[in-house]
């Protein structure tokens, strides 16, 4: 790792701790969150030719301090006048912890954090380009760049974010116990809505788009570190550290998706695997089971099979029974009629697509010919499983499993 | 999700003639949703580039001879389906002819 690579880490470590700080002492976000952005560019440029100041928490707390002081005396708006007051009562002294202090109140604040810029008065998109600037703190230019647009799209849409959270008059801290599931629903959401956008991310130039993975690790990472008995949050992690472990073989040299069935296990990340493994059995020995704890169990079976022949897809099937059960949707019926086709037979499995033929939410989907036409592979039906190939490369949204989809047809020629 | 909304026009309709786009930019643009745009030129201006058998053939104006044509055309990235189509109706409240929703197509895939 360089020492500009162990810099950054050292400040995105540090960015929620210096906003909670912050926003414990003045509230609102836009504000505190603007100021930290600041001292984190003033300590990336000072920091490389000054050396590491002794604390550098304090260090960037006293800088964020002083550019909201600056920033609340600069403007008239009404609005920030009570912030004015208060950032006069509170001299910048009294905002900087004394050297070595380690404030216990860190991990609540990232968890606050997290709640807050995961607040339901925003859209997802907003609360992932939001989570990743104030508790991810990367920059508005990092966050636009990841999801492909320019940062005068990825401008608005965090500041936009900002002011639905003031105006939903959001605060900063733990919700009630009453709102706690929903709340951390949205928590673990966001998170693997940031996963799921860097795992799918192709190679070479989408590079900066994985990093997107190890992102959303680290912050469910110090989520799990806060709520360390929660079953959720360990069955998120290790759904992601079991997803994880196959991408080294998830895509061939030349670019093109291999499936499940035929990655090399070699190339599987066998210590994510055994950490993944490790958290889910845990946390389904201990907490009440959902659904991403059965998801990472089902991914752990797929993973700890030696060769895909030996997978056990009766134990898949029954945890995809479950899952259909405490949370149904469309994407769980389609996996579970896989696993169904893997022990019943493909014709079983067909019989329970077919229950989502009506389903408004899979109109032109591409994901439902493409399960069937791999079902009707499995039963030798290939006239009709390269029409539904055929169907699903057209559907699709995805140039790579566009070639993928195109592929399994021509393989089905003749 | 990123779309391609094109507004389509008769071809007698002058370019960026009576555009009102206001409320689509006001909506698509604080939100950021809105990643870029452009106002199309006459279509008789335009040309269109053939290349059949190693043989180019450059002919003068539109691509479509008969149609509504591409009056002018905003990338947005948003949500869902649904919601680019609600942005669409923004763009088409007011005008004779209609706005078409497609979307892109991207990089990102799963295998299966």
């Amino acid at each position: 790792m360089s020492a500009s690579e162990r810099l950054g880490d050292l400040l995105r470590e540090l960015a929620p701790q210096v906003l909670g700080v912050l926003l414990r002492r003045h509230g609102g976000l836009e504000e505190c969150e603007d100021a930290v952005q600041e001292a984190l560019l003033a300590a990336a440029t000072q920091w490389p030719a000054e050396g590491l100041p002794d604390n550098p928490r304090s260090w960037l707390v006293t800088v964020a301090a002083r550019r909201l002081v600056d920033q609340v005396r600069s403007e008239q708006a009404r609005r920030r006048r009570e912030a004015t007051a208060a950032a006069r009562e509170a001299p910048d002294a009294g905002l900087a912890p004394a050297p070595g202090d380690e404030s216990p109140g860190d991990r609540d604040d990232t968890l606050a954090l997290l709640f807050l810029c995961c607040h339901p008065a925003l859209t997802p998109a907003s609360q992932v380009a939001l989570t990743l600037r104030a508790v991810g703190g990367l920059t508005t230019a990092e966050v636009a760049r990841a999801f492909l647009v320019p940062e005068a799209t990825m401008a608005p849409r965090i500041s936009r974010a900002k002011q639905r959270v003031r105006s939903a008059g959001a605060a900063f801290e733990l919700p009630a116990a009453e709102q706690w599931a929903g709340r951390l629903d949205a928590v673990l959401h966001v998170l693997y809505l940031i996963f799921n956008e860097g795992y799918t991310a192709g190679s070479g130039p989408d590079l900066h788009r994985a990093d997107l993975t190890a992102e959303a690790i680290r912050l469910t990472r110090l989520l799990h570190r806060s709520l360390p008995d929660d079953g959720e949050v360990a069955g998120l992690l290790a759904l992601m550290l079991l997803t994880d472990a196959r991408r080294p073989a998830r895509t061939g040299q030349d670019g093109a998706l291999v499936p499940l069935a035929e990655q090399d296990r070699g190339r599987w990340d066998a210590a994510l695997i055994e950490e993944g493994a490790a958290l889910v059995t845990a946390a389904m020995s201990a907490a009440p089971l959902g659904p991403y704890q059965l998801q990472a169990a089902i991914a752990a079976l797929h993973v700890q099979a030696p060769r895909a022949g030996d997978t056990d897809w009766e134990q898949i099937r029954i945890l995809y029974a479950i899952l259909s059960r405490i949370a149904p949707n469309p994407m769980v019926t389609l996996n579970h009629a896989v696993a169904v086709a893997m022990t019943r037979g493909p014709e079983a499995g067909l019989d329970l697509l077919r229950t989502l033929d009506g389903d408004p939410r899979m109109a032109r989907h591409h994901r439902l010919p493409a399960v069937r036409a791999h079902l009707q592979e499995l039963a030798g039906e290939h006239a009709a499983a390269r029409e539904n190939y055929r169907l699903a490369a057209r559907r699709t949204t995805s140039l790579p499993e566009r070639r993928h989809l195109l592929a399994r047809a021509d393989r089905l020629e003749g | 999700m990123k779309f391609l909304l094109s507004l389509y026009l008769e071809p007698s309709a002058l370019p960026g003639e009576g555009l009102d786009h206001e409320e689509f930019l006001a909506a698509a643009g604080p939100s950021g949703e809105l990643v870029g745009g452009h106002v199309l030129a006459d279509p008789s201006v335009g040309a269109v580039t053939r290349v059949r058998g190693g043989a180019v053939t450059v002919t003068e104006g539109p691509y479509l001879t008969s149609a509504d044509q591409v009056a002018c055309q905003y990338v947005v990235d948003c949500e869902s389906r649904e919601r680019a189509v609600e942005l669409a109706v923004l763009l088409a409240a007011g005008q004779a002819g209609g706005v078409e929703v497609r979307p892109l197509m991207n990089a990102s895939g799963m295998e299966m």
